[in-house]
């Protein structure tokens, strides 16, 4: 097992690096960091100054070579518009986007499984309709539109929550509603066929038969085999709402590594961007991991081959 | 003897979007104390749905009437909690056909042993414990301490009806309800739990209730047998009376159709038609659509019921009335074993190995699923090829098919080597005929197309001489040219194993590979298509490659037999001198564990004359 764990860790690690390779290509492709970092009017001279300067002159493959080598030493650069090192500049920021992606979390979960498991203990009834409503709308909103109109309703109309900054758990509230809601379709489905497809088996047949009904035979049998698929679905989820945050964090002005993600993009900040797609990456994959973790220590059919 | 469980005129019902389904209509059942009751009958014919009504197992939209009788209480009264709180697992237990998924995977034996007993509060957990390690011992678990340690994936099929078996009674219930227990386990370990239930149930004084469809099992384990048909008891009375004297026409039928191990093989009695669906139930005989006594009566009212309380039945027939049938005449006088026959397929020193690895990085593992094996079909004879699941009997046939290349060892069909032969050339020598007519026919496509697609592929494009040669195919399995527009999910399995058939006759090959082609059917459909075979193979002089796990099924068709043990043929010969003078240790197992059916040595009770 331990073994398997630590192949998949440098699986991880490799996958990580790929990204951030195909990042750095395509963004170069797509700006010229050094007219960005020397502003739109700045005259041509000036632009190849900061070009000899930031090491720009070099070519690409080179330009890789050498953040590669930084990385592997620890070391990811300094951003060009903060002018800090790239690493302190992620760490003062990713504390924010975790506490908003696991408050994200939550609020799926929350809205999530009960909606499921009552669509499912009562398929075809109005409870499963209109769940079913809430799944097909949650998936066909944009998130951006969702904010706004949360802001308009909670912050303008009925100012209850704040709509901007990070200072209180308060502020979390509407950002980690509406990046939770992004999550709430798949994982709902997911409980509810799940639960459907659990509570026709024959195991739950043998428990009826030994006289267990609805609670303890949902609590003590069918919980646990439904909710296999949901848990490795939503550590997926969790690595998505790192990426989701670039927009949420804007909307709702929080200083996340979203937000630090839009800005460098914007300002061509170069190693910001990479470090921020690595960091992404790896978030992503490493969940991906802790899924099939979690289904191995759950399913014993996994965990005892 | 004390009643123990009177159920009186209990009625399922099931609203389908078609309309109501009639599961169950006015069934009445009665039970004493220590008995063993049968319930038999074919699939769709309401013996599970009775029980699962009296385990409040239904369907949720099931509407159910009638009056249930527990020792003198009356169910029918009590809310759904008092009945699980009072009776379920306490007085009443069941266990399930289906021991792979009947227990939950996610939880350890010992845990789902214990959990209700503990849960309702009959013991602590420690004496739960040293209960449920008690009755592992009892039911043959070996190391049971060990086991209770451990997940359902990690015991066998016949180990985890054990277990169901030792959880259904860790309450010392006074009625075990087994539903069709033995029937998706192997033929050597259906026997060892049969054996088991019946151990148990005369050391505990507990009442069973044995549903199966298998009337040999019945014959052997039970009582009381009751013969249900269509939703209906049509005939109930002791074991012995029923089966040595069956006095429904259906249960005649049913006898007849049971392949026997004694005597030379006979044509079965296949009883016409199919299992009728219950959407309107006839005013009269449920049989009367299939019956040969049938008369208007019949159709008018439904019969009497006729008989006394030893032996009743449902039909207006009269003791004197129902012609006795005599044993149909023998379809062989003996195998006549193929001497010298031309070989048709020939397989030498065929070893398959198969490879897997444990997950992405775990070291590989070997199976050697065929080993070292070689056989030959002959022309005209049938070759039964028998074993138990994992023997290695089904990847043989594949090989032999020409589907897939073996590790090594070669396959000759008709003195060339399969390897040499085009796709086209090997489906024009031989075709197969699968176990499950379920799903090994393309729902979206008729039945014309289906039996007409090994012609397309064929490239014979006239399509007068495709749709001729089709009907002709249609006619050879006794199916009726209208339903060549039908979808396989319009008629019946009996006839989708016909279409089947059609399919693989209609290029006019030279040999058949059957595997399991009955298994999946009733017994009264299993004997239609045992006849349709034989009759076919002498008509078309066909050889037949029969894969099966069935000794009665070997008894009635083939001329020769091998037999395969963990991918090694451990036996082969002359259909008789193999049945009656096995050679090898696991052959004689094989014969000693299948349930055998000899009403003939039951004996019979004088015939009465009594009215209802």
């Amino acid at each position: 097992m331990l073994k398997y764990i630590l192949l998949r860790g440098l699986l991880a690690i490799a996958v990580a690096f790929t990204v951030s390779l195909a990042a750095f290509f395509l963004l170069n492709a797509a700006t010229d960091p050094a007219q960005a970092i020397a502003g739109e009017d700045a005259t041509q001279e000036v632009v190849e100054t900061i070009r000899a300067r930031y090491g720009l002159d070099q070519p690409l493959p080179v330009r890789y070579a050498q953040w590669l080598g930084g990385v592997l030493r620890g070391d990811f650069g300094e951003s060009y518009y903060w002018h800090k090192p790239v690493a302190e500049l992620v760490a003062e920021r990713a504390g924010t986007t975790i506490t908003l992606a696991l408050s994200a979390l939550f609020v799926t979960i929350l809205i999530a499984i009960p909606l499921g498991a009552f669509a499912a203990l009562n398929p075809n009834s109005w409870i499963d309709r209109v769940a079913l409503g809430v799944a097909v709308s949650a998936q066909a909103v944009p998130n951006f539109w969702l904010g706004l109109i949360m802001i308009i309703l909670f912050g303008v109309m009925m100012p209850i929550f704040p709509v901007s900054g990070d200072d209180t758990w308060r502020h979390f509230v509407l950002p980690a509603f509406v990046l939770g809601a992004s999550s709430v379709p798949a994982v709902m489905r997911l409980t509810r066929t799940g639960l459907i497809e659990v509570m026709g088996a024959d195991y739950i047949r043998t428990a009826r038969s030994k006289g267990f009904r609805s609670g303890a035979l949902l609590r003590r049998h069918a919980l646990r085999n439904a909710l296999l698929p949901v848990i490795s679905v939503l550590a997926v989820q969790l690595g998505q709402k790192f990426g989701g945050s670039v927009i949420t964090e804007s909307i709702f002005a929080i200083n996340g590594l979203g937000r630090l993600a839009l800005e460098s993009i914007l300002g061509a900040d170069i190693p910001t961007v990479q470090m921020l797609i690595f960091v992404f990456a790896i978030v992503f994959v490493a969940m991906n991991l802790v899924a099939d973790i979690l289904n191995a220590a759950l399913d014993p059919r996994i965990r005892i081959g | 003897m004390s009643k123990l469980l009177e159920i009186n005129n209990l009625s399922v019902t099931l609203p389908l979007p078609g309309g109501q389904l009639h599961a169950v209509r006015d069934v009445s059942i009665t039970l004493n104390r220590g008995e063993a009751l049968g319930i038999v009958g074919e699939s769709g014919s309401g013996k599970s749905m009775s029980a699962l009504a009296l385990m409040r197992l239904l369907p949720q939209r099931a509407l159910q009437t009638g009056k249930m009788l527990f020792d003198g209480t009356d169910l029918t009264g009590l809310s759904d909690a008092q009945y699980a709180q009072q009776f379920l697992g306490h007085r009443i237990a069941m266990i399930f056909q289906e021991p792979m998924t009947s227990l939950n995977p996610v939880y350890t034996i010992g845990r789902q042993l214990t959990e209700a007993a503990v849960q309702f509060g009959s013991y602590t957990p420690t004496a739960a414990r040293a209960r449920a390690l008690a009755l592992l011992d009892r039911v043959g678990i070996p190391d049971p301490k060990a086991r209770m340690a451990q997940y359902p994936h990690q015991l066998s099929g016949g180990q985890r009806q054990r277990v169901m078996i030792a959880m259904a009674l860790m309450l010392e219930p006074e009625l075990l309800i087994a539903d069709e227990p033995t029937t998706a386990l192997d033929v050597t370990v259906q026997a060892q739990i049969l054996d088991l239930l019946a151990d148990l149930r005369r050391e505990m004084g507990m009442a069973m209730i044995l549903i199966t469809h298998d009337l040999a099992v019945v014959a052997e384990q039970t009582d009381r047998v009751a013969v249900m048909y269509g939703g209906e008891m049509i005939e109930e009375g002791t074991a012995k009376s029923v089966m040595a004297a069956p006095a429904h026409p259906y249960t005649q039928a049913l006898l007849t159709a049971i392949p026997r191990m004694d005597g030379p093989p006979r044509r079965l009695g296949a009883i016409p038609g199919t299992v009728p669906s219950l959407m309107t139930p006839p005013k009269g005989c449920v049989f009367a659509p299939r019956c040969g006594f049938v008369r208007p009566d019949c159709l008018e009212a439904r019969p009497p019921q006729l008989g006394d309380a030893d032996h009743q039945r449902r039909c207006v027939l009269s003791d004197a009335d129902r012609p006795t049938s005599a044993p149909a005449a023998p379809i062989r006088t003996d195998h006549a074993e193929v001497s010298g026959g031309e070989a048709v397929i020939a397989a030498r020193d065929i070893t398959q190995v198969f490879t897997s690895r444990k997950g992405m990085f775990g070291p590989k593992h070997e199976i050697r699923a065929v080993d070292g094996v070689s056989l030959t079909l002959k022309r005209g004879e049938t070759l039964a090829l028998v074993g138990e699941s994992g023997s290695g009997k089904s990847t043989l046939a594949r090989i032999m098919l020409g589907l897939s290349l073996p590790t090594s060892g070669t396959v000759e069909m008709l003195g060339r080597p399969v390897a040499d032969l085009a796709p086209l050339e090997r489906a024009a020598l031989v075709q197969p005929i699968f176990q499950d007519p379920y799903s090994s026919l393309n729902p979206r496509r008729t039945l014309a197309e289906i039996i007409a697609r090994p012609l397309t592929l064929r490239g014979e494009d006239d399509p007068e001489a495709c749709a001729a040669k089709t009907r002709d195919a249609m006619e050879m399995v006794r199916l009726p040219a209208r339903m060549l527009h039908s979808y396989p999910s319009q008629i019946s399995g009996g006839q989708r194993q016909r279409v089947a058939i059609a399919r693989a006759l209609v290029t006019r090959p030279q040999a058949l590979v059957c595997d399991e082609p009955t298994s999946a059917l009733d017994v009264s459909v299993q004997a239609q298509i045992l006849n349709l075979l034989d009759e076919l193979q002498t008509e078309l002089g066909l050889s037949c490659l029969v894969i099966t796990h069935d000794m009665a099924v070997v008894h009635q068709v083939a001329d020769r037999v091998a037999v395969m043990l963990n991918g090694k043929l451990v036996e082969e010969g002359g259909c008789d001198s193999v049945l009656r003078n096995p050679s090898s240790d696991y052959t004689a197992r094989l014969l000693a564990a299948a349930p055998q059916f000899r009403p003939d040595e039951m004996t019979a009770p004088p015939a009465q004359e009594a009215t209802a």
